[in-house]
């Protein structure tokens, strides 16, 4: 993870909810590269076929509410998604997000800053989200360790994947 | 019930526990002993993460639970990849507790009525209605697949201990209303994102007289609340209900008399009426007499899902449509929570009355709650539902109108064939 992302923005609205990320009918494809043609198909229906690698979406309240589907972290991260920022996230989505390892940054008044188009630049260690174009920013509080350690590593499959191949390991037998 | 003591809540208590600490407080990063683990279709998604993190074995074999439920049978050849894929992990892994197709029933259903989660227990599942088993005093939550795949691997998950919004309800719940109305009545109050990250915790006399199904209602719609887990202390009812079923050892804990609370939500159901959730939220909470005024023409109603569909739901609901017929031009669709409950409801003669009524009764699923099955919703279409999400494109078309509603008024709509008020029908 980089200590500073800079990307294009998109902008979604509140309480956006996985059904409007993911729609239910396409829950039974699997391949994130399948899945991100699909996505934001009813809340920003223009995304799927413009956003790029890089690019920085930014949510107002409640993003990813409702459902638990780990489709739309996913097909966020297959399109190359570099970071989410919202005022707040809904649970399930937040932590599906840093388990994949694509950073969910929760900032309090993030989304009045923005509108689409414009360049964000995020400092994790600084803990700021800046409007390139205006020149305003918002703080937020670091990460906490554990979740930055996540997503150091590159997210839990990593993690656990080195975890399991210590205790595996002779030299620690 | 102040909730400005140093005490710790019920979930703190259960969480200290799961990961062997003698107190826990929120905000605190703490790493719980998981004591079930739960998967749907979703879990196909485990399946590779598991295999990628280099895992040879799942923990615990009788600690893991799959319940196939939301494409019953496959209705698609993706749903059948992702029912092979689980049958085969399930198989290498020799896991026991598999509910295949003809055993099969909603998850959090089968989890309950089976006795996988019982007091004291960390309970987690790869749905976000998981929120529905705390009702036996256990803290469950839903969780990704991803880290399903780390539950698997380790038998534990990094968990953030959530502060806890107290819901203390009084009063007596009048002819005709619920627990549903109860449950819509408190997100009327505390919204869609007034628990986000929390534990809801519900007491107070109301509480207490709840049979286990209701509470089931009522901490099933805490996730649509927002919160992480919701859950209702253990006591008598608890304890009669899983002592027959119970799979392991319980655990039960109560919150301190002084536990320190979050929020406090004082809630009196006293002359309290049926309530609805009218597009496009759960929160969207109005008094259902007024609603039903505005006489809402439906096209569908759907009398199913996990908020709502165990044998005492369809007996309510037959209740209310004993001598009537549905509306013409209403497609009114039944879908037990679960192949016991179809059985107990075909034994009860209940199949037939709806079937006769004019309904469709199918099988025991996810069914039409979800918009990725059956009984999808064409454009402008309008549906009355006892499930528990009315967001926009829930059940099909991005435009469609769901009305949540209590068992029996779903029933009533469908016989109106409008948004209707069951206490109204003779
Ligand atoms: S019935 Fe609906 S809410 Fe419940 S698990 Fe199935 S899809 Fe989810």
């Amino acid at each position: 993870m980089r200590d500073v992302i800079e990307g294009r923005v998109w902008t979604l609205g509140v309480d956006v909810d996985t059904d409007q990320i993911i729609s239910g009918k396409y829950l039974t494809i699997i391949d994130p590269q399948e899945l991100k043609k699909h996505v934001f198909e009813i809340a920003l229906p223009e995304f799927a076929g413009a956003a790029q690698a890089g690019d920085i979406v930014i949510a107002g309240e409640n993003l990813g509410c409702g459902s638990s589907r780990e489709h739309a972290p996913a097909a966020l991260k297959a399109i190359g998604v570099s970071a989410i920022v919202a005022d707040s996230f809904a649970r399930i989505f937040f932590r599906n997000s840093i388990n994949l390892g694509l950073p969910a940054i929760e900032v309090r008044g993030v989304r009045e800053l923005f509108e689409q188009g414009d360049t964000a630049r995020i400092s994790m260690s600084g803990g700021t989200v800046t409007n390139v174009r205006t020149g305003r920013s918002v703080h937020f509080p670091p990460l906490p360790a554990h979740l930055l350690e996540l997503l150091e590593v590159g997210g839990l499959v990593e993690k656990v994947r080195l975890e399991l191949a210590h205790a595996d390991s002779p030299a620690t037998a | 019930m102040t909730g400005n003591g140093h005490g710790a809540t019920l979930a703190e208590k259960i969480l200290a526990r799961a990961s062997g600490l003698e107190r826990v407080v929120p905000g605190q990063i703490v790493d719980g002993r998981v004591d079930l683990a739960m998967m749907h279709e979703q879990g196909a998604q485990t399946v590779g993460p598991f295999h990628e993190m280099g895992a040879k074995k799942v923990w615990d074999p009788d600690r893991v639970v799959i319940a196939i439920d939301h494409w019953v049978p496959a209705s698609t050849e993706g749903a059948a990849v992702l029912h092979r894929i689980l049958r085969k992990f399930a198989e290498e892994q020799h896991l026991p507790h598999f509910y295949d197709v003809g055993r099969h029933g909603i998850c959090h259903q089968i989890l309950a009525e089976d006795g996988w989660v019982v007091q004291g227990d960390l309970a987690v599942g790869t749905d976000s209605h998981t929120n529905m088993l705390g009702a036996m005093g256990a803290v469950a939550a839903g969780i990704g697949p991803t880290e399903m795949a780390a539950v698997l691997a380790l038998g534990r998950i990094w968990l953030k201990v959530p502060p806890t919004v107290h819901v203390h309800v009084r009063g007596t719940l009048g002819p005709g209303v619920t627990a549903k109305d109860l449950v819509l009545r408190v997100l009327g109050e505390i919204k869609t994102t007034g628990a986000t990250y929390k534990a809801v915790e519900f007491s107070g006399p109301t509480i207490e007289r709840l049979s286990m199904p209701e509470r089931f209602t009522l901490c099933n719609m805490t996730t649509e609340m927002g919160a992480k887990c919701g859950m209702i202390a253990p006591d008598a009812t608890t304890a009669d209900f899983l002592r027959p079923i119970a799979k392991h050892a319980a655990h039960p804990v109560r919150a301190d008399a002084d536990a320190a609370y979050e929020r406090v939500v004082e809630i009196d159901v006293d002359g309290m009426p049926p309530m609805v959730a009218c597009p496009y939220s759960p929160d969207n909470v109005r008094p259902l007499p007024e609603v039903a005024n505005e006489h809402i023409k439906v096209d569908q109603v759907f009398l199913g899902s996990c908020t709502n569909a165990r044998i005492e739901d369809l007996r309510e609901g037959a209740a209310v449509l004993r001598g009537h017929k549905v509306a013409p031009g209403v497609r009114f669709i039944v879908s037990p929570a679960s192949t016991k409950i179809y059985q107990q409801a075909l034994d009860e003669g209940l199949i037939k009355e709806y079937t006769e009524a004019g309904a469709v009764f199918t099988n025991s699923s996810c069914s039409a709650c979800f918009g990725g099955n059956m009984g999808i919703l064409a454009p402008d279409e309008v549906c009355a539902s006892s499930s528990n999400r009315n967001f926009p494109g829930r059940m099909g078309a991005k435009n469609a109108r769901i009305y949540l509603l209590s068992p029996a008024a779903t029933v009533a709509s469908a016989i109106v064939g409008e948004v209707a008020d069951h206490r109204s029908l003779n």
